[in-house]
């Protein structure tokens, strides 16, 4: 792409698919104000599926919600301009997504989503195009082949709530590889390695070949950035770029800032004051059995780094409870390290950054576990219970089951908030730390004001 | 990563028994270690099934894919070296006999030589990243705790290990018949559960994403102490969870685990499988018939409670409670794997025919075949073994000093079954892809 300070747009794209692929940049010049604008118009509809995502919308609802966002965001007065501005925008985030793998992670995630449901929304012309342009793996399955494995496809069906099939009803035969979501529901029948794919879960294959190109992509973008585009581009593109992502994720909340350090001692008072019920059932859990898995040492530990507790309190905090448990020394062979891990004083050396929400929800918490987020991992009435010890009234209680039931779980811990809080919380909770932050930030108020 | 599997220490070490002055003395330690090292550990069977024939003389082999694969030791000390790899079979025995090892981790074959790694680090390009590694699951039965009454922990006996049966036949089943492998190594753990390697070139090739495809497909339990249940069945069983119920659990249910562990024998066992029901209506008729006396007929109480219950349930005047029939055979029954062991390609997973510190006893490989045979408390210890040596007499063959001790009939079934099959077909496969590109080279020139 050629980017060009005022002058029209040149036009010289072949692209005629609704559906574009973005195989290649296309070869067509852009205005800069254009470049921006059209990468922040897409950041909005990428961000507005994340969040969708982790509301834990369904698939009709997602649907709906990239629809409205597409329209509402990525249409252009002029309709020749309509498709430019789809390859432009993905092609600007590229370069803005390809820096560090939690942003292609990010991207990749989000740009697969859209596709996933642009292609659903899409004309069944549509979809064949789609389908042509890709290479795809598969045959479908002789009528013959068909009978023999009939009444296994039809078990499947019925597993997952779908009518029995007729007898002429298409299926693709693809190495199971090739649908791994597909796989993961168990909403395919596999045999001998090969998954029966329905006509209408086509999408899965069609979105798990997009990825693995776009993900190829992400990679190679960011050697080219990192190799020349940077370098050339430092007092034009560069800057563009570099604030295009921080503009609109916020804050990651690897740095505390705001209340500088917390000390071990403090630990037990601000967590009745000011964690969210997420770390707060860990760190009782913590402190009540002098152990927690994985998921949990992680969760925990990197919020706890987020609130401004130091490595070395860290480490003497988590051996005090560990060591109850599996004595002093075994801590410090197998636990010390992971701790000091966390706050990249050993293998990557990467500072990790705490758990989001979003981050936090996604997670599938198994036997013996305790992370992942109340709301959405808790039954009905061990959440009821959690609310009350944390001094929830009842009528609060019942508007935070209601966005439950609607799976709304930012929502709920927002209500949460404001009712521990007895304040308003508008702009919601998007981060265990901000929760921290914003408890903090009111009850010095409420300190203040007394004082 | 933590190694929460490594417990390694010492302190209740088991004294020698009491009255076997001549004998080896019971446990483990470091100087046995280095006799087993020494005499029986089959490192050269270790090397070849790591080498997946890329140590032959065909052209297509690849000379440095063993030497990119990493081990690790972890040494009687607790010293933890990671990223160990070696360039030949003398070179990795060497190692192991000198480092004497308590435990052998094995981690994925990498881009480039991972003892080099810092060195590839410098450019820049992060070229240091797993290209090929098994597919592995871990199977634990402390997982099983909550529903086991004989043991818990780190104790297993053979009231629970069936358990572990019961895992093996489910999930060895379904990646042969379902995702078609063939190349399949079950081994005991050396203490408390079972270690599962796949080893098709297609296996060791899968990304993380198609490895955590492959767990989830597998994985029924869903919640944990917090919600309410273990197992969440939505409507008719998927084929693979309908082959699992009634050709595995349902009749080691019934058969075994219900009276074995005594699943409804008291109010508060019962109130357990009661609270998974949530028709009152179903429970509370139960709880009636159940309270307060036990069963005056001849049948176990366990099973005749059972029977009870099936028949509310599947009589059922509402629609579905049969499928809580299901649940509760899937909560007690169905296999329990550590799923991050699966999900990622650089996880590190010990070495069969090690040794477990804490047991003395060997991981030696499981066929999954006959898995009922295997009797845990049976495995070979380290001093049994070296008891053997002791009595076995000398001057025997030197390469195959193993084959006069209880541990030949493993290193016997690892090679006929596993490794010979496994070989065969990497050798095939080689020849296959190699004659592929050769004909596509010819037909480059032809034109």
């Amino acid at each position: 792409m050629e980017f060009v300070r005022t002058q029209r747009v040149r036009i010289q794209t072949d692209a005629v698919s609704t559906l574009p692929l973005y195989r290649s940049a296309p070869s067509l010049e852009v205005r800069l104000e254009d470049f921006e604008l059209y990468a922040m118009d897409r950041l909005r509809v990428l961000k507005g599926i994340s969040d969708g995502l982790s509301r834990g919308k369904k698939p009709e609802e997602m649907k709906k919600l990239v629809d409205n966002l597409w329209k509402a965001n990525m249409s252009h007065p002029d309709s020749s301009e309509v498709i430019n501005k789809d390859i432009i925008s993905h092609f600007v985030l590229r370069l803005v997504y390809c820096r560090t793998e939690d942003l292609r992670k990010w991207f990749l995630s989000m740009e697969t989503a859209l596709f996933r449901y642009r292609f659903l929304l899409g004309s069944s012309e549509d979809k064949r195009a789609s389908m042509a342009e890709f290479d795809l793996p598969c045959k479908a399955v002789s009528s013959a082949e068909f009978e023999n494995v009939r009444d296994k496809l039809n078990q499947v069906a019925r597993s997952i709530g779908l009518p029995i099939l007729t007898a002429d009803a298409i299926f693709y035969k693809v190495p199971f590889e090739e649908v791994p979501e597909l796989i993961a529901g168990r909403r395919v029948y596999i045999h001998k390695g090969y998954a029966y794919v329905a006509m209408h879960q086509v999408v899965s294959l069609v979105v798990t070949q997009f990825r693995s190109i776009l993900s190829k992509a992400l990679i190679l973008t960011n050697r080219k950035w990192t190799s020349t585009i940077r370098e050339q581009e430092k007092d034009r593109l560069t800057p563009i770029v570099e604030a295009l992502c921080t503009s609109y994720l916020g804050p990651d909340y690897s740095q505390p800032k705001e209340f500088g350090e917390i000390s071990v001692k403090d630990l037990d008072q601000i967590s009745k004051s000011s964690f969210p019920l997420c770390m707060r059932h860990l760190f009782d859990k913590l402190r009540e059995d002098h152990h927690l898995k994985h998921g949990g040492r992680m969760q925990l530990g990197l919020f706890l780094k987020g609130v401004g507790l130091k490595l070395e309190d860290a480490l003497a905090f988590w051996k005090a409870e560990f060591s109850q448990k599996v004595g002093a020394e075994r801590f410090d062979k197998e636990y010390a390290y992971s701790i000091r891990h966390n706050y990249g004083r050993e293998g990557k050396r990467t500072d990790y950054t705490p758990y989001s929400c979003q981050k936090i929800i996604s997670l599938t918490p198994g036997v013996g576990d305790h992370h992942g987020c109340p709301y959405r991992h808790f039954s009905d009435e061990n959440l009821r219970a959690a609310l009350d010890r944390m001094g929830v009234g009842s009528r609060a209680v019942e508007d935070v089951m209601d966005k439950v039931r609607n799976r709304h779980y930012q929502l709920a811990c927002t209500s949460t908030f404001e009712a521990v809080h007895n304040s308003q919380c508008d702009a919601g909770i998007n981060h265990p730390n901000q929760y921290f932050s914003d408890s903090q930030k009111i009850l010095q108020s409420k300190n203040n004001a007394a004082a | 990563m933590t190694i929460e599997e490594a417990e390694n220490g010492r302190d209740d070490m088991l004294i020698d028994g009491p009255d076997r002055a001549n004998s080896i003395p019971d446990g483990f330690n470091a100087n046995y270690l280095k006799v087993y090292y020494g005499r029986l550990f089959p490192h050269f069977d270790i090397f070849k099934w790591m080498c997946y024939g890329n140590d032959g003389k065909h052209p297509a082999c690849d000379k440095s894919y063993f030497g990119r694969r990493e081990f690790s030791f972890t040494l009687d000390n607790d010293i933890y070296l990671r990223f160990q790899s070696f360039n030949s079979a003398s070179e990795l025995e060497s190692s192991i006999r000198e480092k004497c090892p308590f435990k052998i981790d094995i981690g994925p074959v990498y881009s480039v030589d991972p003892a080099k790694r810092h060195a590839y680090a410098q450019g820049g390009d992060n070229v240091f990243a797993p290209v090929e590694r098994e597919l592995v699951f871990d199977i634990d039965i402390t997982d099983y705790d909550d529903v086991r009454y004989c043991c818990s922990g780190a104790d297993v006996c053979l009231e629970c290990w069936p358990l572990m049966t019961v895992a093996i036949k489910v999930i060895d089943t379904a990646l042969r018949d379902d995702f078609g492998f063939n190349h399949i190594l079950w081994v005991y753990s050396g203490r408390r559960g079972v270690h599962c390697w796949v080893c098709d070139g297609k296996a060791r090739r899968l990304t993380n994403e198609q490895r955590g495809a492959i767990a989830d497909y597998f994985r029924v339990y869903k919640g944990n102490e917090n919600s309410n249940k273990k197992v969440s069945l939505t409507g008719p069983l998927h084929p693979f969870l309908a082959r699992s119920y009634t050709e595995v659990l349902m009749a080691f249910f019934e058969g075994n685990l219900l009276s074995s562990q005594n699943i409804l024998s008291t109010e508060e066992r019962y109130e357990k499988i009661l609270s998974m029901i949530p028709d009152e209506s179903v429970t509370s008729e139960l709880r009636g018939k159940w309270q307060g006396r036990s069963s005056n007929s001849k049948e176990d109480i366990n099973v005749h409670r059972w029977g009870q219950l099936k028949h509310m349930l599947q009589s059922g005047k509402q629609k579905g409670q049969g499928l809580r029939v299901h649940e509760i055979v899937f909560t007690f029954t169905y296999p329990r794997l550590d799923m991050e062991v699966s999900k990622h390609m650089n996880h590190l997973l010990k070495a069969p025919f090690c040794v477990h510190p804490k047991t003395g006893r060997v991981c030696i490989p499981i066929d999954p075949e006959n898995c009922e045979e295997f009797d845990p408390t049976a495995v070979p210890t380290l001093s049994e073994l070296l008891q053997e040596l002791n009595t076995g007499g000398i001057g025997a063959d030197v390469d195959d000093e193993w084959d006069k001790t209880s541990l030949g009939k493993s290193v016997r079934f690892f090679r006929s079954s596993f490794l010979q099959p496994l070989l065969k077909s990497c050798k095939e496969e080689m020849e296959t892809s190699y004659n592929a590109k050769l004909q596509q080279t010819k037909n480059n020139l032809s034109w």
